[in-house]
């Protein structure tokens, strides 16, 4: 019987022929990364055990939450995380350099066919490389820093084919809350998604990137496209060392197979409170929006920003509105520097942010007040978890976040 | 692994998510104690009264999606949670709440069976609860031998402490 990716990878980690969707394996781990703030967790555990790090250099140890620290108690996360990785030798240590899950694919580290995990549910990005990668708890980090490997019950796989090529103005997070809006929030729970198709193949590194990020909204454990040439382009810059192809089985057997046509698709948003309460754009425009944020793990990549200052650009935000423009890496930031970027955005009365998670996980930066409306390119808006449990948070892409910061209000991208 | 026996003191829907039991503006401190006083707040403001006697909480499906913070599963067994049953777990709390010391077991049906002040028992290791107020059993999802090893252990820390006590000794 022929696996699937994700079967492929873990077979080959547990040192078995093949897997079954079921079976329950000890896989050894290729990547662990660890943040300031589920990291400051790990931490007292591997001192107290006296554990020592089966291999450091396939740690990562990254302060990307609480970046810069905004109250005392962040503050103790973040100097013990770098006391961390001073006292282990972390040699991938990046201090607010930006967020773990762009600074990891950016800078090489992972690849193809690799078995990833960290302490964030967010890990699951990495798939857009094809490699195997999925969020942990921090005591498993624990376990994993000290035996180099970790138990995992083998996904079913869903296969997600996306034919056809994206119109004007419509993302890749557009594609992925279509998938939101099929599956639901727990349509693929302890499953994993196969990203496959003509328009998955057209994609970029940031659109794939963005797509496998939001696997876990689905709940599944892990997200993942087959490496091609954008792949191996993306990487031939970023890592000398030998890598190997990976691809599922003709035979595969999928769980399901989901068919998108991307030609057809529109501008989604995600409603409150909830990834999976998806509708297109139109059926609720003219909402009024007190603040926009683009940026994040989803959505603070160059297509985004790019995609965004196009529609920004010559305009400008309401006062009555604030957008925060959060660059996903110091990289990045450079970039937009670089390609004259900020000047639109600032020009356009956006505030320019330091590069980190953001108002995301509801730690700093950009709380709502309640009863106010944000648009974001982030990925989730359970209630209250970007502040009052009274705001309204909409999930989109790029496009439609910066056409709601220079109308004040949810618009079709594609009008402007 | 021994039954455990119980009161249902609170009942949740679908999707509740980690961000629900240790929202993030609210951690100010990860003491246990200073966990279970935020547990549940925006959807439940009573709930660490609820479970003050320590119980059993019901739930649908979902339960514990989102974020991969272990404050989820501290925060509820500080607030006074002895065990969850519900219809379906989101995987990486799953795997938290054991680790952790806290039962989860997902039982299929179970929302229709079980309310608020019913007496529940329940087996880990086949996967079943029995309501003794109204005599309903069901069976659910068996909990993998190795993992009601790390709990009879008393958890992942204690389970690693063993093994690497063992490893060390060779």
């Amino acid at each position: 019987m022929g696996m699937t990716l994700t079967e492929k990878i873990l077979a080959k980690a547990a040192g078995r022929s093949s897997v079954k969707p079921g079976d329950i394996v000890e896989a050894s781990i290729d990547l662990a990364m660890l943040h300031d703030a589920l990291g400051s967790l790990t931490f007292p555990i591997v001192r107290d055990l006296g554990i020592r790090i089966w291999d450091s250099d396939k740690v990562v140890v990254a302060i990307d939450h609480a970046a810069p620290p905004s109250s005392l108690g962040h503050a103790e996360w973040v100097a013990d995380t770098i006391r961390f990785a001073r006292e282990y030798k972390i040699r991938h240590f990046y201090n607010m350099q930006g967020v773990a899950h762009q600074i990891i694919p950016e800078e090489g580290l992972v690849r193809p066919g690799m078995v990833a995990v960290g302490t964030d549910s967010h890990t699951c990005t990495y798939g857009a490389l094809g490699a195997f990668a999925t969020g942990i708890g921090s005591t498993e980090m624990a376990w994993v820093l000290a035996k180099g490997s970790l138990w995992f019950r083998v996904p079913a796989t869903i296969k997600v084919v996306v034919d056809g090529s994206l119109p004007a103005r419509v993302m890749a997070k557009d594609v992925m809350l279509k998938v939101l809006s099929v599956l639901g929030v727990n349509g693929a729970t302890y499953k994993a998604l196969e990203f496959t198709g003509e328009a998955i193949r057209r994609m970029s590194m940031d659109g794939r990137l963005a797509l496998c990020n939001m696997a876990v909204e689905t709940g599944a454990k892990n997200g993942i496209v087959e490496p091609d040439e954008v792949t191996w382009s993306y990487l031939k810059e970023r890592y000398c060392g030998p890598m190997e192809p990976v691809s599922p089985d003709e035979d595969a057997v999928y769980d399901r197979v989901i068919r998108i046509d991307a030609s057809g698709l529109s501008p989604m948003l995600a409603c409150p409170h909830s990834p999976g309460n998806v509708v297109p754009v139109n059926e609720v425009a003219g909402t009024k929006v007190d603040q926009v944020v683009i940026g994040t793990c989803t959505g603070g990549r160059m297509e985004d920003f790019r995609a965004a200052a196009e529609i920004i650009r010559g305009r400008k935000v309401p006062p009555f509105v604030r957008c925060l423009v959060i660059p996903a890496s110091a990289k990045i930031y450079r970039q937009l520097l670089e390609e004259n970027l900020i000047k639109v955005f600032l020009d356009a009365g956006c505030v320019m942010c330091n590069p980190q998670c953001g108002p995301c996980a509801g730690l700093h930066y950009g709380l709502l007040a309640p009863g106010e409306v944000c648009v974001g390119t982030h990925n989730r808006n359970f209630m209250g978890r970007m502040g009052s449990p009274l705001a309204q948070v909409y999930l989109a892409s790029a496009a439609t976040a910066a056409a709601a910061a220079v109308t004040g209000k949810i618009v079709d991208p594609r009008d402007m | 692994m021994k039954m455990l026996r119980g009161k249902v003191l609170a009942k949740f829907g679908n999707d509740i998510s980690t961000d629900d039991m240790a929202s993030s503006k609210y951690v100010t401190s990860a003491t246990p104690e200073a966990l279970g006083k935020i547990c549940m707040r925006d959807v439940d403001p009573d709930f660490p009264k609820k479970m003050a006697e320590g119980g059993f909480i019901v739930a649908g499906t979902n339960f514990g999606c989102g974020s991969s913070r272990e404050w989820a599963p501290v925060a509820l067994k500080a607030a006074g949670t002895k065990a969850v049953i519900a219809e379906e777990i989101a995987r990486i709390f799953y795997r938290n709440a054991l680790n952790l010391g806290l039962p989860v077991i997902e039982i299929p049906g179970i929302t229709k069976n079980a309310n608020v002040g019913d007496e529940l028992e329940i087996d880990l290791e086949s996967g079943s609860v029995k309501n003794l107020t109204t005599g309903v059993a069901l069976k659910g999802i068996p909990t993998p031998e190795f993992l009601t090893k790390i709990m009879e252990a008393g958890g992942l820390v204690e389970f690693l402490k063993i093994d690497l006590a063992k490893s060390r000794g060779k």
